[in-house]
């Protein structure tokens, strides 16, 4: 397993950072890589993502690991885009702080991304459109006239639409990918359209393979394989169909949304998936609508979804503390998105998690999950379906655009073991049924089940006695308030605590939710490696918190949470916030961030031990842990934001 | 709703698949479970005793708490009425509101329902509606919840034309809140406290086109017998709406003349017999959409009856056929079978 996450080749040098004279590079030779960071930078219309997402399935379909990473421009006409590939022979993780492998289609690829091509590393250009400053000897320069031999190779009514195709192919060469495998996918991939577009791609392909590659590169670069133990197969999908496929096998029918970034791919799967299974997806007229629609489901008796980012949450707010209040199940899938307002709609951000807990008036419980991978985003589906049947109560599952919209491979999901049925049970019931009875936990009774004593239950937001009807009884209130808050209590205590990695005492423990899971993993890894103490525990169970995790807390010296939102006015990220107001610990800080994009490795231990990890280029380590007294605002990287943009 | 099927089918086919409240309740399984489950369930059977007469008793709950002379209990009054004719199966009647007054509705019918949040309970109605086509969906509610904060959802659940029975009960302002005027407060309208904006009357009077469901209007005083008559149409087709003018207990006296409830005849819309008399020319066709907006723009209090009705499909009934040819497509396989077989592309 890479123990890292710079490149470590076959020769057991590490790549960064070390800056290798041309001279000696002129002698390329085979070499076997365990893991490359393969970026693709030119604008979204040429199709970079096409081409990643192949490189992404091929390396499922090979047993290897991978992780993707895209940038996609808020118009929809286009504009500068990129799309990373990190492939591996183990354990991947994260997307990579640094690039092994730079595609720039044009100047302005070249000039934005250069900084993110590790020292060493090799740039492959787009000989037409890119000029790159040759004296710049820290990188391996490959120029190739992407665009002339892509018009070429596909005559000329294509213009250089191909380009993409083109490109894998000469990847395809250098790293030594199997081109059997790829001619599939890509056959695949269109197959269904008009015969003459698969023909036009695999000429596209065929040109790039075949260009004479080692003319300026005399080295090609093989993965290592290691065969997966699992003995399952590879399946490789983004975040947002991860979720919704994990909805559908447990056994979600129904549901209704309204478009936004970046949750609309879910509703577009849905849409088209739920009527094969007999169920039903509305776009609603507005998220108003949609929640209520979703809220009639699930009275109904169908478990049903609704989703959004945050500018439809909050339109949600109201109706899902109706769900609390009449504890009715709901999953509520929120794809975070930069914040407030519209925000910033294509970029990441953790900044949801007070809205996904707190976000109604009144006291209003509710259980909110976080997926940590794209794998995860199947199996949290999975949990919150089980949680929200079994505690009659709204479930929020927390994604985020890094999530969404990358691509993983993991392994197929034991189906027969996990496909929930959605019937609803009808079986008509004794009399003397309580909707809201104080001794146990509601469950709810779907209308058509006939209730043998004639007594219906009329289920409502108004404050309400057992039998439902309203009530201004102070001491009912008080009662019902419990009952809804200790139903979640309940659930804490089936909740696992989660594993330590890494060292399991010692002087610092990161804690995570969400999509940091893989950047704060490869950190402690890191960090290991150079003497530090630490070790990280990731939730999933974000609210209510799993029992027991003041005992972990209290092997380490401090426990820093790492989070993509802002440290607020009390100097704490969001999660750090509510653990230090649950644990009552000074101990507890956070490592935050608001530019928008995904942690880099190195920047989490940057924040974690000041001063340290601070080899990167390009980045500010100047960015000290909140919390401790020290109250620095943040400040974007000018370098990111600029990278966010493209 | 881009990925509807275009309705290429006749309407008249696919209005045949909907449920209808006038005749007996055909049980009618859920789209999912009429799909490749076995229907049934693992908890114990419970020995169903006999159904016996479904009474204006069985279906009465929570004495009203509206004030005494509230034109909500006539429309009750009528509901208690229709069921009772129907002789619905008690446990299939699902009563909705949002909030308001006549909102409390579901509190006073003894039957399962859900009193939901204000102005947003045609959705809710829809969701209920579209999942379990054996249920009867009746949604009450003001003219501020379904008007005002609601309207959107109006217009929208109208022209999806999603199967419910929708009452509005519209006295002209919010009456929960202590009078504030309402979209249907006409002109020189002066609330109690606090004083508001005066809205013309009518200005969002029925405004009926081919998108909205078929309304229906009636006076609580006099008319509501609209509802339980079989021209009323109380069945569940598409979106029913039935406005329902009334008044407020103590209602200002100005508003209650303008009104000119008392001692003037209302006068009943004639609906066309299509018998081939002369007189019948004069009648109005339901069917004729600019006749109805022309009924609709009179003068208050207007005339009252059905305005307009169409057999436009429901979307309750293009979903289910659009699930039925997908699952034609793939062969009846199993949900295991089919997630698999997804699956298996994405290798
Ligand atoms: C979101 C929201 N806004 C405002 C209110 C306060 N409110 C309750 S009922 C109501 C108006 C009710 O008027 P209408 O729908 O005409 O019902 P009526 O009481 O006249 O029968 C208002 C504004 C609320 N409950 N919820
Ligand atoms: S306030 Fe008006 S609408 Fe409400 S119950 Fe009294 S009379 Fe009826
Ligand atoms: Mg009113």
């Amino acid at each position: 397993m890479n123990e890292t996450p710079v490149v470590t080749k076959g020769d057991g040098a590490t790549a960064a950072a070390t800056s290798t004279p041309v001279s000696e590079r002129a002698d390329l030779r085979p070499e076997n890589i365990r893991d490359a960071v393969i970026r693709l930078a030119g604008n979204s219309q040429d199709g970079i993502q096409t081409a990643g997402a192949f490189l992404a399935r091929l390396a499922g379909r090979s047993d290897h690991d991978v992780m993707t990473y895209m940038t996609i421009p808020a118009t929809i006409s286009g504009g500068p885009s990129i799309f990373q590939v990190r492939i591996g022979s183990g354990e991947v993780l994260s997307a990579g702080d640094e690039a092994d492998f730079l595609v720039a289609f044009y100047q302005h690829s070249y000039q934005d991304h250069l900084d993110f091509l590790r020292e060493g590393g090799v740039l492959l250009y787009d000989s037409d459109n890119v000029e790159p400053n040759l004296d710049d000897k820290r990188f391996v320069y490959v120029g190739v006239p992407i665009t002339g031999l892509t018009v070429e190779a596909l005559g000329g009514t294509a213009k250089d639409k191909g380009k993409n195709i083109f490109v894998l192919g000469l990847i395809a060469k250098i790293f030594n990918l199997d081109d059997d495998k790829l001619k599939k996918l890509i056959s695949e991939k269109f197959a269904g359209k008009d015969q003459s577009i698969v023909n036009t791609a695999l000429m596209a392909f065929q040109a790039g393979y075949a260009y004479p590659v080692g003319n300026v590169l005399t080295k090609h670069y093989r993965f290592e394989h290691f065969p997966k133990t699992s003995g399952r197969a590879q399946i490789t999908m983004d975040g947002n169909q991860a979720l919704a496929y994990g909805l559908i096998a447990a056994g979600v029918r129904y549901g209704a949304g309204y478009p936004i970034t970046p949750w609309s791919s879910i509703m577009e799967t849905l849409r088209r998936e739920l009527p094969k299974y007999g169920g039903i997806f509305v776009q609603a007229e507005d998220e108003l609508g949609a929640v209520s629609l979703a809220l009639g489901f699930s009275y109904s008796g169908y478990l049903a979804v609704t989703g959004s980012a945050g500018p439809g949450i909050s339109l949600k707010a109201e109706a899902i503390g109706w769900a609390s209040m009449a504890e009715i199940p709901l999953i509520v899938c929120n794809i975070q998105r930069g914040g407030p307002s519209t925000g910033l709609p294509t970029n990441v951000e953790q900044s949801d998690l007070h809205q996904a807990i707190f976000g109604s008036h009144g006291d209003s419980p509710r259980v909110v999950l976080a997926a940590a991978s794209v794998e995860d985003c199947f199996y949290i589906a999975i949990e919150a379906a089980r949680i929200a049947r079994k505690y009659s109560t709204p479930v929020f599952i927390l994604s985020d655009t890094s999530l969404a919209t990358r691509i993983e491979a993991f392994d197929e999901p034991d189906l027969s073991k996990l496909m929930v049925d959605p019937k609803p049970d009808l079986t008509p019931r004794e009399g003397g049924f309580k909707p809201y009875d104080l001794e146990r936990i509601t469950q709810h009774i779907p209308p058509g089940t006939r209730i043998l004593d004639g007594k219906y239950p009329l289920i409502g937001g108004l404050e309400h006695d057992e039998m439902g009807h309203p009530t201004g009884s102070p001491k009912l209130h008080m009662a019902m308030t419990a009952k809804r808050r200790n139903k979640l209590r309940k659930l804490a205590e089936e909740i696992p605590v989660p594993e330590v990695f890494g060292d399991q005492e010692g002087d610092t423990l990161l804690v995570g939710w969400g999509s940091t899971y893989g950047p704060i993993h490869d950190a402690v890894k890191m960090g290991r490696e150079h003497g530090e103490k630490i070790g990280a525990i990731h939730l999933r169970h974000v609210h209510p918190l799993p029992n027991g995790l003041e005992k972990i807390f209290a092997n380490f010296e401090r426990v820093v949470t790492v989070e993509m939102n802002d440290q607020g006015l009390y100097g704490f990220g969001q999660l750090a916030t509510i653990l230090r107001a649950r644990y009552c610990e000074p101990k507890i800080q956070s490592v935050t961030k608001t530019d928008g994009l995904t942690f880099r490795v190195k920047e989490i231990l940057q924040g974690v031990f000041p001063g340290k990890f601070v080899s990167v280029r390009g980045y500010s380590p100047n960015r000290p842990v909140s919390g401790n007294g020290e109250q620095d605002v943040d400040v974007a990287r000018a370098e990111s934001i600029e990278q966010g943009v493209g | 709703m881009s990925m509807l099927p275009a309705p290429s089918l006749s309407n008249k086919e696919l209005v045949n698949d909907d449920v209808d409240l006038m005749s007996e309740t055909t049980p009618t399984t859920s789209p999912v479970a009429a799909g490749n489950r076995q229907s049934g369930s693992d908890s114990p059977a419970i020995a169903e005793p006999p159904r016996e007469k479904l009474t204006k008793k069985a279906i009465t709950a929570d004495l009203p708490t509206w004030c005494p002379g509230c034109g909500d209990f006539a429309v009750l009054a009528a509901f208690y009425k229709v069921i009772e004719k129907r002789q619905l199966e008690h446990e299939k009647i699902v009563t909705l509101a949002g909030i308001g007054c006549s909102s409390r509705f579901p509190y006073f019918v003894n039957g399962h329902g859900a009193h939901y949040i204000h102005g947003r309970a045609v959705p809710l109605a829809s969701g209920i509606s579209l999942a379990r086509p054996d249920l009867h969906v009746f949604l009450f509610g003001g003219d501020g919840d379904g008007f005002s904060i609601g309207g959107n959802h109006l217009d929208h659940g109208a022209r999806k034309n999603i199967n419910m029975t929708y009452f509005i009960m519209d006295n002209f302002v919010y009456g929960l809140t202590k009078k504030q005027t309402s979209p249907t407060s006409p002109i020189g309208f002066k609330q109690d406290r606090p004083h508001g904006r005066n809205r013309s009357a009518g200005e969002s009077d029925e405004k009926i086109d081919r998108r909205r469901g078929d309304l229906h209007r009636a006076h609580s005083r006099r008319k509501v017998n609209h509802m339980i008559s079989d021209r009323a149409r109380v069945r569940s087709s598409g979106l029913q709406r039935h406005r329902m003018l009334e008044r407020m207990r103590d209602f200002p006296r100005r508003v209650r003349s303008g009104q000119s409830e008392e001692g003037r005849q209302l006068r009943s819309i004639q609906e066309k017999k299509w018998d081939n008399t002369p007189e019948d020319e004069l009648r109005h066709d339901v069917t004729d959409e600019l006749a109805a907006h022309k009924l609709a723009s009179l003068p208050f209090p207007g005339v009252f009856g059905v305005f307009y009705e169409t057999d436009r499909p429901s979307k309750n009934a293009l979903e289910k056929k659009w699930i039925e040819t997908t699952r034609e497509k793939t062969g009846g396989a199993s949900d295991l079978e089919l997630l698999k077989k997804t699956f298996d592309r994405m290798k």
